[in-house]
């Protein structure tokens, strides 16, 4: 074979992108070809040998005692990686107790850190005679493996001291131990630890499932964009008027009921509304009659007449109910007396099929087909005026969403021809912002948690949509919905959004969720609630 | 004439420039770890570096006592190891341990001379020393008040010198370790590692 040494030389040296051949060994590939050698070598001591070979040859300059144990491969182990043997254990615990004695201390406890015990048991139990007479007797492989053994048994505590300088070192003066916070480590500790600030660590983008958390079907509810079919109760009761039927969905237990039926077959209900104690319904009719319903007896309280054509919509503010009617009047009832009809408010010539008090009861917003949205004020006479009226929606105004932070901030949504989601300041009447949807607006409500509103739409996408506010960035589009979002409500927390579409079905969306550090602030002051609603009751 | 002269290193010379290594050393990590207060380090120049070291007498004292004692020993070639070791003062607990290997190349002796300028170890000791002042970004901080020693590993065979005592190798438990660099000057290599407690 040695004749071709030459011609593959060659050809290897040509070729200059084949792999290398020649260069000098891989560490492993010397390791291998003189491992053989190596037993033997270290068991007939002869380290002269390997010395001039071996690179680190300090490493084999330890005095015969404790090299010849060792190959260098193991001696390495040995010293990465010490505390993975077991022995150690024990020394790093014992190194624990106090050295120094405290300085009122009236006893003398000895050190026994130095005594290794467990070595130095082992050194006077090991008798060099009695082992070296089997150990001559061992192959060199059985001789090796004793001593990888004992190696990693005994860690390399056998080959060398440690020694340290009895006097120790002297302690920093007490003056900056005490005040170390504000000394050097103080400065340390403002350089490098100012990345764990919480503001960095807070999660700026939430997590909004895309999915809906439930769906419910919602047969024969009515496609009519000026109708306001959906509320949810601060009892976690939701209302939903199917046709001719109310129906009421418990959020909690997931219990429905029907509420009650209308009498005739060409009837239905056109707008329903929760009180905001939650214990009453007000329901409009396509009669044109307000109806006030007991949810707990299942019982009609009253009847109150009045709208000449079908009620579309409802607000509350405490005890005076206000409903918009097809005729484009807007009555305020005092639910309270028997002469309910306390005002009515007349500026628009078509359908009202917005009606939304603000929180704080000052303003009644109002929207209707006439393209108009008028904002009102709470006292009312027969021939009030509204005190805004904006004309800026090119199309009938449902969408109405008073800002539960700003005081006097209205959102308003247009329809078709519209497509705008525009913001107004009630207080100076002035447009602040508007946006394009491209979508015709069918409901819009805010977050009560985060600076957000939620929007539903209908064509193309029939989606809703979550805006950033004020800075109007889209958040999220929760898709699903197969026909246009007609109405949404919040839950009582603030959390789900229930949305009502023309495909007959309700989606839940949990898109507002609250993280948990905000919810426990959230249920102290829930806590304290009670008390304060109960002196309210008391006056 | 004079250049021409410190052109090899002696073991003497090796000595002297590892145990200067250790003096600056020890003094560095003391000052960047905040043991001792900053207003008792005072500025030195040393391997084209501003170094600081203590003005603490006492602390002087001590490490003029071992490291002259480091100084025999690597004269002797029988010194392993030099680890300075941070505990806590209340709970004696190890929180950082910075260990020097050191191998000594054992055919020298008195006479033999090596190939090496003193100006080339020095830079590997400055890349060294340079390490030491930016582990400070990546240790974790001290909480509490801390205390140092210094524990040297020698040879089996070294003799115990007075004041001296055998001593626990002072290990972490549950630490994580950090390899720096290395310099040699053909008689004595030092290889430089801080373990330091886990945070979790």
């Amino acid at each position: 074979m040695s004749q071709f040494d030459l011609e593959n030389e060659m050809r290897s040296a040509l070729r200059m992108d084949a792999p290398l051949t020649r260069g000098p060994q891989m560490k492993w590939q010397q390791k291998k070809s003189t491992d053989p050698g190596n037993l033997s070598l270290n068991s007939s001591a002869a380290n002269g040998s390997l010395l001039s070979s071996n690179k680190t040859p300090s490493k084999h300059g330890i005095p015969p005692a404790a090299s010849q144990s060792k190959t260098p491969s193991s001696q390495d182990m040995g010293r990465k990686t010490p505390k993975s043997a077991g022995a150690h254990k024990t020394p790093s615990k014992g190194s624990k107790t106090p050295k120094k004695t405290p300085k009122a201390a009236d006893r003398f406890i000895p050190n026994r850190t130095t005594t290794q015990f467990d070595v130095n048991h082992f050194k006077l139990m090991q008798d060099p005679k009695g082992e070296n007479g089997p150990q001559d007797m061992m192959s060199p492989s059985q001789v090796e493996y004793q001593r990888v053994m004992s190696e990693n048994l005994n860690g390399d505590r056998l080959a060398h001291r440690i020694m340290s300088y009895k006097e120790k070192a002297p302690a920093a003066p007490e003056e900056y131990t005490v005040f170390q916070n504000t000394g050097h480590q103080g400065d340390l500790r403002v350089l490098y630890s100012t990345t764990k600030t919480p503001a960095s660590a807070k999660k700026t983008i939430r997590h909004i499932p895309q999915v809906p958390e439930r769906i419910l079907d919602a047969p024969d509810i009515l496609d009519d964009y000026y109708l306001n079919l959906l509320d949810w109760s601060v009892n976690n009761q939701l209302a939903v008027c199917l046709g001719g039927s109310v129906y009421l969905w418990n959020a909690s237990t997931g219990d429905i009921k029907q509420l009650f039926q209308v009498d005739g077959p060409e009837e239905y209900i056109g707008a329903v509304s929760w009180i905001k104690e939650g214990n009453y319904l007000a329901v409009g009719t396509s009669s044109g009659e307000v109806q006030l319903w007991d949810v707990a007896q299942q019982k009609r309280l009253r009847n109150m007449s009045g709208h000449s054509a079908r009620v579309g919509c409802l607000s509350w503010n405490s005890f005076i109910l206000s409903s918009g009617s097809r005729s484009g009047n807007i009555h305020h009832h005092d639910v309270r007396v028997a002469d309910h009809h306390v005002g009515t408010l007349s500026a628009h010539t078509q359908e009202v099929c917005g009606l939304r008090w603000s929180p704080d009861g000052k303003y009644l917003a109002s929207g209707a087909n006439d393209n108009l949205l008028c904002v009102w004020p709470a006292q009312s006479t027969i021939n009030t005026q509204p005190l805004h009226t904006f004309s800026q929606h090119q199309a009938a105004v449902k969408a109405l969403a008073w800002c539960p932070w700003q005081p006097s901030l209205l959102a308003s949504g247009g329809g078709t021809a519209d497509r705008h989601i525009r913001f107004w300041n009630c207080n100076t009447g002035t447009n602040l912002s508007s946006v394009d949807t491209k979508s015709q607006v069918c409901a819009l409500l805010w977050s009560k948690e985060h600076r957000e509103l939620i929007s539903s739409h209908g064509f193309a996408q029939n989606q809703l949509i979550i805006w950033k506010y004020p800075a109007m960035t889209r958040v999220a589009e929760l898709t699903g919905h197969t026909a246009r979002v007609l109405h949404m409500a919040m839950s009582p927390d603030g959390e789900t959004v229930v949305s009502a579409a023309a495909d007959e079905t309700l989606r839940l969306w949990k898109c507002f969720s609250v993280d948990q550090e905000k919810k426990k602030t959230k249920t102290k002051s829930v806590g304290k609630d009670p008390g304060s609603t109960l002196r309210t009751m008391i006056r | 004439m004079a250049s021409t002269v410190r052109q090899c290193i002696t073991l003497k010379g090796s000595t002297e420039i590892v145990a200067e290594f250790f003096d600056y050393a020890i003094n560095s990590i003391l000052y960047q770890r905040g043991i001792f207060p900053p207003e008792t380090f005072t500025h030195k120049q040393q391997y084209g570096l501003t170094l600081l070291v203590t003005t603490n007498d006492e602390l002087l004292k001590y490490l003029k006592t071992v490291i002259g004692q480091v100084k025999n020993w690597c004269q002797e070639l029988i010194v392993q190891k030099l680890v300075v070791v941070i505990k806590r003062v209340d709970t004696n607990e190890v929180v950082e341990r910075w260990q020097f290997d050191i191998q000594c190349d054992k055919t020298v002796n008195s006479k033999t001379k090596r190939d090496k300028t003193e100006k080339e170890v020095k830079e590997e000791i400055k890349s060294i020393i340079r390490q030491i002042t930016a582990t400070v970004t990546f240790l974790p901080l001290l909480e509490s008040v801390c205390s140092f020693d210094v524990l040297i590993y020698t040879d089996k065979d070294a003799e115990v010198p007075f004041n001296w005592g055998e001593s626990g190798p002072h290990f972490i438990t549950n630490s994580e370790e950090v390899r720096l660099r290395s310099f040699t000057t053909t008689i004595h290599k030092v290889d430089a590692m801080v373990a330091f407690k886990k945070t979790d």
